[in-house]
């Protein structure tokens, strides 16, 4: 398993986000994490990444515990890459100099190398007209394409996406799903916290259904999205289908 | 077929321009009475011409223009440096109280502690202790009265400059660091290439602004012995009884500081366009 999560508890102000969540993740698997705003989908994510301190069970990463105190995060994060709802770029920084950044400074690659290499991906996702531009000419679609170019030229072993289409006006969305589609074809594993329905179930090798800080059903994702054995999943699944988003 | 303004469109354009130019010469008519009241006002004062003798007499102005002129030089090598100093000072000490974790609480502390007390003690007090009581210690090695009253200055600006840069850290939203750490970046790695350069671009204006005060307040050095443009002054005044030699340094202060609030005008209103810029 590349992911391993067991028992994972968080707690945010007596209020337990995260309770008992065993999740894994195999290599090349793109897992599809669902449920109601509050369940738990983002901070599960931040958790993986270290940006939040779990409050009791283990994670590993390639068999190694990455939540053991001793584990260098910065070492960890390395490994994992995050894109967030809100895109998150550095906006007193080019579009390049967002995506050199980390290889520059954390992985310590020559900047022409990795200008180049940042380059290559900008021809690849269409926006290599952009690379000198600043985030804020460009559209919601655009930068968070940029968000994960700039995750994505660290090399990292799984890629967490966390809700990465929710802020996008509609027609903005598709772009930046078939990019991730793209993605998996390449065999990157990946965990991404969706309320895109109708993309978990085409891109998604599981789907997994979060309910009070627990997965409470996950399997394949005809068989989680079209029939859910869990009653809650099912009542989740008809306001999502009321909604229209399904 | 190219655009024509429709006949309502030519008529609102018209009414608005006759508005605007009512507006301009109503301002014009109410600084003019402002101003002839002033002069009136002022010159027709009992105390007039003996103010005028004692204040802005031509001949003492242009005898002591040279001495303070080469004053006014030492102030501007004094803004230089303590402003220079001052900022260094301030962005450690913000960098400084942003420290988190029970190994950095000395640091936090003390930090904490220089800018309580030294935003609270006039200038003055800090420019007296340090210029006469250090020197009063008699120990080896003790530098020059300018060099003390100059360090008195940095640290007193070093405490306000200090608030303002953690104000510029504070008001970069935590996703930035999030952003930032989740690519492997280390806590230094994040403040220096992704929330410093932000914050110093916030709080540049004020910083400026702050600059712009501590250009006039170099001269209270003149109170520690120093000869700059104010003591070079003062002491023209005490010699020919008269206070224009204090007008002059006055005039050419402001003139000192013209440049200065230009650059920090021009710094806030590039601010301001670019924070509307977004939205």
């Amino acid at each position: 398993m590349l992911l391993e999560c067991r028992d994972v508890r968080k707690v945010f102000g007596g209020h337990a986000v995260l309770d008992g969540l065993t999740l894994d993740v195999a290599e090349h698997e793109v897992v599809a994490l669902i449920g109601a705003s509050g369940s738990g989908k983002s901070t599960l994510l931040r958790c993986v990444n270290l940006l939040a301190e779990i409050d009791d069970g283990t994670i590993h990463l390639d068999g190694e515990e990455i939540t053991d105190p001793r584990a260098d995060p910065d070492l960890v994060r390395r490994r994992i890459g995050l894109v967030f709802q809100s895109y998150n770029l550095f906006p007193h920084m080019t579009v390049l100099d967002n995506i050199t950044l980390a290889p520059v400074r954390v992985h310590g690659r020559p900047v022409e190398e990795a200008r180049e290499q940042a380059r290559q991906w900008l021809d690849r996702v269409g926006l290599a007209e952009k690379s000198g531009a600043y985030p804020d000419r460009l559209s919601g679609g655009q930068q968070q394409r940029v968000a994960i170019v700039r995750a994505l030229v660290n090399n990292p072993r799984l890629l967490l996406l966390d809700e990465v289409t929710s802020a996008l006006d509609p027609e903005l969305v598709g772009e930046v799903l078939s990019m991730i589609r793209e993605l998996k074809g390449e065999g990157m594993t990946m965990v991404l916290a969706t309320h895109e329905m109708g993309f978990a179930r085409q891109v998604a090798d599981r789907v997994a259904f979060l309910d009070a800080g627990r997965v409470l059903e996950q399997g394949p994702p005809e068989q989680v999205l079209g029939d859910p054995v869990e009653a809650r999943t099912r009542q989740f699944l008809t306001r999502i289908i009321d909604a229209g988003r399904l | 077929m190219t655009y024509q303004p429709s006949i309502r469109q030519q008529e609102r354009i018209a009414y608005r321009r006759g508005r605007a130019v009512r507006s301009v010469l109503l301002a014009a008519a109410s600084t003019a009475v402002v101003g002839v009241g002033l002069a009136v006002g002022i010159t027709g004062a009992p105390g007039w011409e003996r103010v005028k003798e004692s204040f802005f007499d031509l001949d003492t102005a242009q005898k002591y223009l040279p001495q303070i002129l080469e004053g006014l030089w030492l102030n501007l090598k004094l803004l230089v440096v303590c402003a220079t100093l001052a900022l260094a000072l301030g962005l450690l000490v913000a960098v400084l109280r942003t420290l988190r974790g029970p190994v950095f609480f000395p640091v936090r502390a003390l930090a904490t502690g220089y800018t309580y007390s030294f935003r609270g003690l006039p200038l003055i007090i800090v420019l007296y202790l340090f210029a006469f009581g250090i020197p009063g210690l008699r120990l080896k090695g003790t530098p020059d009265v300018l060099v003390l009253g100059a360090a008195a200055i940095i640290v007193t600006y070093g405490a306000y400059l200090a608030e303002v840069f953690r104000a510029g850290i504070e008001s970069v939203h935590p996703s930035q660091i999030a952003a930032a750490r989740s690519l492997g970046l280390s806590y230094r790695q994040a403040m220096r290439h992704v929330v410093l350069p932000q914050a110093v671009r916030r709080v540049a204006p004020p910083l400026l602004n702050d600059t712009v005060a501590l250009q006039k307040d170099v001269g209270l050095i003149s109170l520690a012995g120093p000869i700059d443009a104010i003591r070079a002054a003062q002491i023209g005044v005490a010699q020919d009884a008269d206070f224009t030699p204090y007008i002059v340094a006055g005039v050419l202060f402001v003139l000192l500081a013209l440049p200065l609030i230009a650059v920090t005008d021009w710094v806030t209103l590039r601010a301001a366009r670019r924070q509307n810029a977004g939205t």
